[in-house]
């Protein structure tokens, strides 16, 4: 690790206030510390903001829930406001990472995740994210994880996170604090694809710190499901995630929500989908053409092609164990 | 407060003091910002039980018990634990008398090189905390974090089952 300063503001504004594109603000560190370890990243400051009064999970006035930011992954998963009302977000944190990382790592660093791909983990190789301008290796390279949706000639990384894929499923909302003031971003919008600017991740400035993600009031309760494709049965990323939650009257889909993780820049949620879902009896033949509709553009590099027939199928079954109304684990 | 300088000698770099409440014994100590609370424990303290295996968060082998919660100490800042309340290894058993998990561990066979083992041990302690393992599939779920390459995961499993049976009985 390079030799850095360190801060601990106490407010909000202060921790606004000292931000740059030089400094770097800590939470649990899990994810940040690696990368320093690994000189991926180098900052000059470290600005500590576990002091910061984030810490609530709390009802809005609108019927949904507001996560702050330095809420524990750990905490927020076996919270009794998610456990009931949002179990799909429930499952999905607890898909990720080990019991020990939850327990560090916090809310607003979960979307703030830097990609899994090996040759950003390596700062020998050139990354296009990491150093722009470099090239992408991984896309002639070892490309096995990467992505099958959204990718660019710049960059065929995919966002590593579980939480952030329940949390596109049930359209959040990002609250942050800038030294201008206070704004939202829709879930959707708040990550982007690589396109031709790859080292940027998502919508967030270097000096905008997240202070809270607020959960509409449909939590999908009786039909949600996240499904976890990955190499080994526990601690491991996905290969291919889903997060499926349907509103059924009877047989018939009322409202559904589908978003994929591990095949893409950005949890991959894709609203024209949903709608064709929309009134149609929940049988495998309907979510099979959903499946299809999404994966249309789908495509594959050297050694990733089998995520497609294998997002179909997951896509198919986490659907399929969402309308039983069983959580299946 | 004591510094050094960067290799630009622009800034220098403060030492922070922290006060740590470690195993039951109050300390305060000056660290570096970039020092790791595995790397205080084992350099500075002398603490060796919490093991360095891979210092990315991967193995577990580091495994303490922060404010009663199970962290990475490889993955922590030791300036963020001002005021924090630490166990390690070093702390579970009182006196002669040792952890029920340690003693289960003894009892179950539950190690063969031992490195992994003190990780394993803080782990489980923070499982049993936690209160959310109802079932052998629970434990094996929830002790994902730490490895064995020795592969002594099956009597590791018994020897947190017992505890946990005996300790939580009412969970089943």
């Amino acid at each position: 690790m390079n030799p850095f300063t360190y801060a601990k503001p106490a407010g909000v504004d202060e921790a606004v206030r000292l931000a740059g594109p030089r400094s770097r603000f800590i939470a649990g560190g899990t994810n940040l510390l690696d990368l320093m370890k690994e000189n991926v990243l180098q900052p000059e400051q470290l600005i500590d903001i576990t002091g910061l009064p984030l810490r609530e999970v709390e009802e809005t006035a609108e019927g949904g829930v507001r996560i702050g930011a330095l809420v524990s992954n750990a905490d927020l998963a076996w919270h009794p406001l998610i456990e009931q009302r949002y179990p799909l977000l429930s499952q999905a944190i607890l898909a990720g990472a080990s019991p020990q990382l939850r327990n560090m790592a916090s809310t607003g660093g979960n979307l703030l995740q830097r990609t899994r791909c090996y040759y950003f983990y390596d700062s020998k190789m050139p990354c296009n994210k990491r150093d722009p301008g470099t090239g992408c290796p991984a896309k002639d390279g070892l490309n096995r994880i990467h992505a099958i949706l959204g990718a660019s000639e710049q960059c065929v990384a995919t966002h590593p996170s579980d939480m952030c894929v329940a949390l596109a499923a049930l359209a959040a909302v990002v609250h942050v604090q800038g030294p201008n003031g206070a704004r939202t971003i829709e879930f959707a919008d708040f990550h982007r694809l690589p396109a031709d600017a790859p080292e940027r991740d998502n919508q967030l400035a270097d000096d905008e710190l997240i202070t809270a993600v607020e959960l509409p009031a449909a939590g999908f309760t009786a039909h949600s499901q996240y499904l976890k494709i990955r190499d080994r049965a526990s601690y491991a990323f996905a290969l291919v995630s889903v997060a499926a939650a349907l509103e059924l009257d009877g047989e018939t889909i009322r409202d559904a929500r589908l978003a994929l993780g591990g095949v893409a820049h950005k949890p991959w949620r894709d609203e024209a989908v949903e709608r064709l879902l929309i009134g149609q009896p929940a049988t495998a033949e309907t979510f099979g053409k959903a499946a299809d509709a999404l994966l249309q553009d789908a495509r594959g590099l050297q050694h990733n092609t089998f995520k497609i027939k294998l997002a179909r199928r997951a896509i198919v079954r986490a659907l399929s164990d969402a309308a039983k109304g069983e959580m299946q684990r | 407060m004591s510094t050094l300088s960067s290799s630009a000698g622009a800034q220098p770099y403060a030492s922070h003091s922290i006060s740590l409440q470690l195993n039951g014994q109050s300390r305060q100590l000056d660290v570096l910002p970039w020092t790791t609370l595995l790397d205080l424990l084992r350099e500075q303290l002398d603490l060796v039980g919490s093991k360095k295996g891979c210092d990315h968060g991967q193995c577990g082998a580091c495994t303490v018990l922060l404010n009663g919660k199970r962290v990475n100490a490889c993955l922590t800042l030791a300036v963020m634990c001002d005021g924090a309340e630490l166990t390690t290894i070093e702390g579970l058993a009182q006196g002669d008398q040792l952890h029920p998990v340690q003693a289960a561990f003894i009892k179950h066979d539950a190690f063969q090189c031992g490195y992994c083992t003190p990780g394993q041990i803080c782990s489980a302690v923070g499982l049993i905390n936690e209160g959310r393992a109802d079932s052998s599939a629970d434990i094996k779920e929830l002790m994902s974090g730490n490895l064995c390459r020795c592969g002594a995961y099956s009597n590791i499993r018994a020897a947190i089952e017992e505890v946990v049976e005996v300790q939580g009985g009412d969970r089943s």
